[in-house]
């Protein structure tokens, strides 16, 4: 399967930044030829196999949750911050690209480098690459905005903080169709569709997988180099910091605030990045997308890859979006049509998520790719004999 | 510019001038909206507050167990609310499609006795066996690990809920004595004297263990410093599973009473009510009994005035009114309405 070459590529090149960027390169390269145009080309019987196993759009929606589980890593995995309403960024996210790229403000019209097929509909079109960072800045400042007031509390106080906002954002939106008579998100019927993304010389179309799956993959790399940057620099040294013991680090004279906040606003920028992708993904954005399971599924990708290692969170966000949308019912249909049973494989989605997350905390905490300093810390406390009491 | 210089105590001086402005502002705010409404339509505004605290009194049974349990090892077990779900499923089974019992009688009130009891017992041991072979073995490392454990044994229980009782909610009979009586216009049905009844004995129960008893003094000491409690003698693993065998009781019973006086089961019911019976243990200051009860009772009021009144937000915002002032309270008093500051030992 292709997304293996990828990921068995990608970790080795790890230790350089120069020979991530090429291993990371060919890897895109190889899957954009091969469904650019190998795949529509192959016999019948190997195409459908690819069509149900892993079909163009699967892939795209991977990358798209690559985005955010990259971005939910730094608050986690970096900074050791637990954050379980990641969600609210994702649809906050999705909702700039509902309000800055569609006919929905149909009162104004206000156009800004957008798509020619755009130009004579109402309401407000951007760029969709201007989008990206007003919606990414948006959720920055939502991350603020929650952070400052709950960050000195502590850690699992500030988890539910966050899980209380990742249910208030999404109610909001549903709700969101009479604000003091001002139909801000339309409610349960969602913004769509939302406009093309233009390329030189094209507007691409909902189906134009290939050359999303490129956008995708650049914001991915984008993703991945801000990540490994950070972490090298003195922000990155912070986090961890932070990360391993909060008291010696503000001894130390690490900021606390300023740098948890920063990891806060990084993560929620990826968040709202990915957001936007997501929303062009599917052509719209719907409030009922988003509800606590997304938060989880997220977390479980940055704890199964490994806190902390970019390509560890990259393989796990890849197996389990692909689980996610594809595999399971596709694993399903395979053993129901063999066996002839009629066993609903999605549902065990909960049993699957849940029961990774715990076999991961109580056998490998570290993740299928560890990163060899949070190893350490997680296993601190394996020392029965140690006399350090347990509240850390 | 001299407002903004000057140094720490000033800073301190001008946060707790904040702070106390915008509490008061605050009051104002809700003692306004609940006058007008109380002007409005005065029977509304009991049947409303009434409607609020029976549901307070089940979030005051999930909340304690919620209390219990971080009280003694800092663990917000979010599996809790999911405990309470399995609770209300296994009733609705016990009573309507095991002892075929869907109306009221005095055989069916026997059979609603015996699986309080049951439920109980079921809900207790449940949780005792999450606690040995998820939690237990992660009592040492770091608080993220136990966290998100949780959250996957709390994904594990709502799986099984979606098996047992279906992915769509569920409608069942009540064996508890249907009808009401009116009181100065506000209409009290039995079953809300039927849950305070099963829940006031309840709550007085737990007190006395836990303040009186031999049992309840180890929790205390456990829940104050482990090893400590360890030298004296104390077997902290079996006070711990103690703990957690009384917030899966309690959990057990709040599930059947919730089963019969709404007569509805669900998979997901307990992440919500869950979340909702957290925030008020947070209210009242978590760790402590009382204010846990006291929390629950004014998130159940406020919610209840919130959902039920003829000026309000309504229920559709009834989830982001409960979040918003857990946010509001973790922001601004994070030990809560009856909880006292730490300092972090190191």
């Amino acid at each position: 399967m292709k997304m293996r070459t990828k990921n068995s590529n990608a970790p080795k090149k790890g230790s350089s930044h120069k020979k991530w960027a090429i291993g990371f390169s060919i890897a895109a390269v190889v899957i954009w030829v091969f469904y650019t145009y190998i795949m529509y080309n192959l016999p019948d019987g190997p195409q459908t196999i690819f069509q149900n196993w892993l079909p163009p759009t699967t892939v795209n929606e991977s990358l798209v949750w690559v985005i955010c589980a990259l971005g939910l890593n730094i608050v986690v995995g970096y900074a050791g911050l637990l954050d379980l309403g990641f969600v609210a960024f994702w649809a906050i996210g999705g909702y700039s690209a509902g309000w800055f790229m569609s006919a929905f403000f149909r009162q104004v019209n206000f156009h800004f480098l957008s798509p020619s097929d755009a130009a004579k509909q109402p309401g407000i079109h951007l760029t969709f690459w201007g989008v990206l960072i007003v919606g990414g800045i948006i959720c920055a400042m939502f991350g603020i905005i929650i952070g400052a007031p709950t960050l000195r509390l502590k850690s699992d106080y500030l988890a539910l903080v966050t899980l209380g906002f990742g249910e208030i954002i999404p109610q909001f939106f549903t709700n969101g169709e009479n604000i003091g008579g001002f139909n801000l998100s339309n409610g349960t019927k969602g913004i769509s569709p939302i406009d093309n993304v233009a390329v030189p010389g094209k507007i691409l179309g909902p189906f134009d997988f290939s050359w999303k799956f490129s956008i995708f993959v650049f914001l991915t790399a984008v993703m991945v180099f801000v990540s490994l940057r950070l972490r090298k620099g003195r922000l990155g040294r912070a986090w961890l910091a932070i990360r391993e013991d909060e008291l010696a680090a503000s001894m130390m004279g690490v900021p606390l605030m300023t740098t948890k906040l920063a990891a806060y606003a990084v993560g929620a920028f990826s968040g709202g990045v990915g957001g936007v992708a997501f929303a062009t993904h599917v052509n719209g954005v719907f409030a009922d997308r988003f509800n606590f399971s997304i938060s989880i599924i997220l977390l479980a990708m940055v704890v199964l890859g490994g806190m902390g290692n970019v390509w560890g969170v990259m393989v796990g966000a890849l197996l389990l979006a692909w689980i996610n949308s594809t595999g399971l019912p596709a694993f399903g249909d395979l053993v129901n049509n063999t066996f002839h049973t009629a066993i609903n494989f999605p549902s065990y989605n909960f049993l699957l998520f849940g029961g990774a997350l715990i076999f991961m905390m109580l056998f490998k905490r570290e993740g299928l790719i560890p990163e060899s300093r949070l190893k350490a810390i997680l296993h601190e406390g394996d020392d029965t004999t140690s006399n350090v009491g347990g509240a850390h | 510019m001299s407002l903004f210089s000057g140094g720490y105590q000033a800073r301190q001086d001008r946060r707790r001038y904040l702070e106390r402005t915008l509490s008061t502002v605050a009051a104002f705010g809700i003692l306004f909206w609940l006058g007008i409404n109380f002007l409005k339509s005065p029977s509304q505004f009991f049947q409303s507050s009434l409607i609020g605290l029976s549901n307070g009194v089940l979030y005051a049974l999930i909340a304690l167990g919620y209390t219990l349990v971080y009280g003694i090892i800092e663990l917000i077990n979010f599996a809790h609310g999911d405990l309470f779900m399995l609770s209300a499923v296994f009733s609705a089974n016990f009573i309507s499609i095991w002892f075929h019992k869907d109306s009221s009688g005095p055989a069916a009130w026997g059979v609603f006795l015996m699986c309080l009891l049951s439920v109980m017992i079921v809900a207790a041991s449940m949780n005792v066996g999450i606690e040995r072979f998820a939690y237990r073995r992660l009592r040492r490392a770091p608080k993220l690990a136990p966290l998100i454990t949780a959250v996957g044994v709390s994904f594990v229980l709502q799986f099984i809920g979606l098996r047992w009782n279906g992915s769509g909610p569920k409608t069942w009979n009540s064996v508890l004595p249907a009808g009401k009586f009116t009181l100065a216009g506000v209409s009290i049905p039995f079953t809300t004297i039927f849950s305070f009844l099963i829940t006031a004995p309840l709550l007085v129960l737990m007190t006395w263990i836990v303040t009186r008893t031999r049992q309840g003094k180890a929790m205390r000491a456990t829940a104050q410093d482990q090893d400590a409690a360890r030298l004296m003698g104390i077997n902290v693993d079996r006070t711990i599973s103690f703990t957690f065998a009384l917030g899966g009781a309690l959990a057990g019973a709040a599930g059947l009473l919730f089963q019969q006086t709404r007569g509805l089961t669900s998979y997901n019911l307990g992440y919500q009510l869950g979340l909702i019976a957290f925030t008020s243990a947070v209210m009242g200051g978590i760790g402590n009994l009382q204010g846990a009860v006291l929390g629950a009772l004014l998130i159940g009021l406020i919610q209840g005035l919130n959902d039920g009144l003829p000026i309000g937000l309504g229920q559709q915002w009834s989830q982001t009114v409960v979040f918003s002032i857990l946010i509001l309270l973790m922001a601004f008093r994070p030990t809560g309405l009856l909880g006292k500051a730490v300092t972090e030992k190191v």
